[in-house]
């Protein structure tokens, strides 16, 4: 039984009569100590899917699933206060911006305590010791005096660290963090992958890390999930997908990068933008922007297809020599 | 790219200090933001500027804007120093250098129309009538990829991309000899940041400007540029062309920042030199040489001496180990 079971996950904004689908139908399975990267360009739903997990969607959001279980219990169905007990304990999250993710009137010390007064059952001495330990854990130099500090002295990076040091406060066993790196200068971003990375596999912790960095998924992931409009378009362990992906959308991605065209003048690029609330097209989500797009693609809609692991939406999946193969 | 075309701006030891204050009844304090930066940027060339934030790359892109007036050093464009230059001189000559910004959407007014947007630099530089200023306008529009449409629409009603495309287009609205790019593609998707690139680099071959592109993405300066300078704490620390730099780093910070980058490819992934701690304060900048506090060569003479930057193997470095750091 995998930690985490998302089964046709969907989460919709605006009216009923015009809804616009953020995540649409996504299947996700998270087994324990495992380090899952979601990729995706901006507008394609990571975000609003983590937060959806984590039960952030206020109103007038609507999320509805087949299942949510996390650790075999419905996290739809779970009461309001059984779900908070869960959440900061169990799932944790990291955003992408430190700054904005910790409160400017109180100290790292009071912020990090109050994770564990809520969560665990320690008296002021024993929160104390385990704060201190923490931001030791996450590689703060000097802990107790960090303590007394508030978040605009610290750097970037060290309100980053304060932040993971919250979310790890109560071993969760997930730990979804969302763009945890893209604030960060090169050199602290390598520190910190390195520390999340560190973290998850002593304390085996599940990792879903949500980035729109594929250098950063194939460094550090086993799996990846890459979403399109809201859709998981590909799936795999990620030393296939990346050398061989069969989705022309992760094709795509992939040639953008610059690191793949050293030696030549131009980059490749995927036209046109992920579509919003009012330019949906028919059939493939993708075909606008798809260069093997044909008469089906934009009529009818792909299924996500496969086995097991590998699954890809796409009617004319791509062959290792990147060519669309018509069945 | 080998031949190479008049040189539009030269800067020797271009230094800018900052006076803070560091509170009541205490003596102001000295942040030497910039310091000993000198370059000859040609036309149809492009200077890349890297380092972490804080290094003074921002710094140097007012100064080299005439936005702000260098504290000491020289700065030529076309020939004519401006360093020292009255503010009419230097107004006068703003215009042939122009400057995009990293967030697209903040440097764009949202209560004016990209036709309005587009024809200000005319308004305020040119006698131009509102004919001709329409028609110019139109002109870049068709240049940078925007559509005869967009004319009578507001910022917020474009992607990313397609803003940071009008930022562009202002910028050369006065067909300027060079353009500063400070961090123009970091707030963009993959996807996206490859056509903005392509964009830049067929207008610099159409149009023959010179680019100072300031970036701390190295994957991306590797594909734009010609040259590089690496920068650290407000001065430069390795400048050189750009193969020599990357196939040959011979500053440890450069090496640093390489193997910080994260690569697709596991067969390119250097060996982690894990870089420890971060950028020191600026007002309280360690003794001799700058980087010796986080550098795995460090010796007792790095502590006491600042290396000069010197000329080694084809590039200009500022380490007294050059000789040494090899692969």
């Amino acid at each position: 039984m995998a930690l985490l079971e998302v089964d046709r996950l969907s989460v919709q904004f605006g009216t009923r009569s015009a809804p616009f689908v953020a995540v649409d139908g996504v299947e996700l399975q998270v087994e324990s100590g495992e380090v899952i990267g979601i990729v995706g360009e901006s507008g394609s739903g990571k975000s609003v899917m983590s937060l959806a997990i984590m039960g952030l969607i206020e109103f007038p959001g609507r999320v509805t699933a087949e299942r949510l279980l996390f650790a075999e219990r419905d996290l739809l169905a779970l009461p309001r206060a059984a779900r908070r007990r869960l959440l900061g304990k169990d799932i944790a999250m990291i955003f992408q911006d430190p700054m904005t993710s910790l409160n400017p009137c109180y100290t790292v010390g009071f912020q990090l305590m109050e994770t564990l007064k809520v969560h665990q059952n320690l008296n002021r001495t024993e929160r104390r010791q385990r704060a201190l330990q923490l931001l030791e854990q996450v590689g703060i130099p000097d802990p107790a005096s960090r303590l007394r500090a508030f978040p605009h002295q610290l750097s970037g990076g060290m309100s980053q660290r304060v932040v993971i040091a919250m979310a790890i406060a109560c071993n969760p066993r997930l730990l979804i963090a969302d763009e945890p790196t893209t604030a960060l200068d090169v050199t602290i971003q390598a520190q910190i992958m390195d520390l999340l990375k560190d973290l998850q596999q002593r304390h085996g912790m599940a990792l879903l890390l949500i980035t729109h960095d594929l250098a950063v998924v194939a460094e550090s992931c086993a799996r990846v999930v890459v979403m399109y409009a809201g859709q998981i378009v590909e799936t795999g362990l990620v030393r296939d997908v990346f050398s061989a992906p069969r989705h022309p959308y992760t094709a795509a991605l992939l040639d953008a990068l610059p690191e793949r065209s050293v030696g030549k003048d131009r980059l490749a690029t995927i036209p046109g933008v992920v579509p919003g609330q009012y330019d949906r097209p028919l059939g493939c989500l993708l075909n606008p922007r798809c260069q093997f797009a044909d008469d089906r693609c934009r009529r009818e809609q792909p299924r996500l297809r496969g086995l097991g692991d590998r699954q890809v939406r796409c009617h004319t999946p791509l062959d290792t020599d990147g060519r669309p193969t018509h069945d | 790219m080998t031949e190479l075309g008049e040189a539009v701006m030269e800067a020797e030891d271009l230094a800018r200090y900052y006076s803070v204050s560091r509170g009541w009844l205490k003596d102001k304090a000295t942040v030497k933001a910039l310091d000993g930066v000198s370059f000859t940027l040609r036309s149809r060339s492009t200077l890349a500027v890297v380092g972490e934030s804080g290094c003074g790359k921002s710094t140097l892109a007012r100064q080299l804007t005439l936005i702000e007036k260098p504290s000491g050093g020289s700065l030529r464009l076309l020939g004519q120093d401006l360093s020292q230059a009255g503010d009419k001189e230097r107004r006068l000559a703003r215009r042939h250098v122009q400057i995009i910004f990293q967030n697209p959407y903040a440097s764009l007014n949202p209560r004016k129309k990209v036709g309005a947007l587009l024809q200000e630099p005319l308004k305020i530089n040119t006698q131009d009538n509102a004919r001709q200023r329409e028609e110019k306008v139109r002109m870049m529009m068709g240049r940078v990829g925007l559509r005869p449409e967009h004319y009578s629409r507001y910022p917020h009603m474009f992607s990313g991309g397609q803003q940071q495309r009008i930022a562009i287009a202002r910028a050369l609205m006065l067909h300027p000899q060079m353009v500063v790019a400070d961090e123009p593609v970091s707030a963009l998707d993959v996807s996206i940041q490859a056509q903005v690139l392509n964009l830049l680099m067929d207008l610099q071959e159409e149009l023959g400007m010179a680019y100072v592109f300031i970036s701390h993405d190295l994957s991306v300066v590797r594909h734009i540029a010609n040259e590089i300078m690496v920068m650290y704490l407000g001065r430069p620390v390795e400048h050189g062309s750009r193969d020599t730099i990357f196939n040959q780093p011979r500053h440890p910070y450069t090496r640093a920042l390489m193997a910080s980058m994260p690569r697709l490819n596991p067969e390119l992934r250097a060996q982690r030199l894990p870089l420890g701690g971060e950028l020191p304060s600026p007002l309280n900048p360690p003794t001799g040489c700058a980087f010796h506090t986080r550098c795995p060569l460090a010796t007792g003479e790095c502590a006491q001496t600042r290396p000069a930057l010197r000329t080694v193997a084809n590039r200009q470095v500022a380490c007294h180990y050059a000789e040494q750091v090899n692969d």
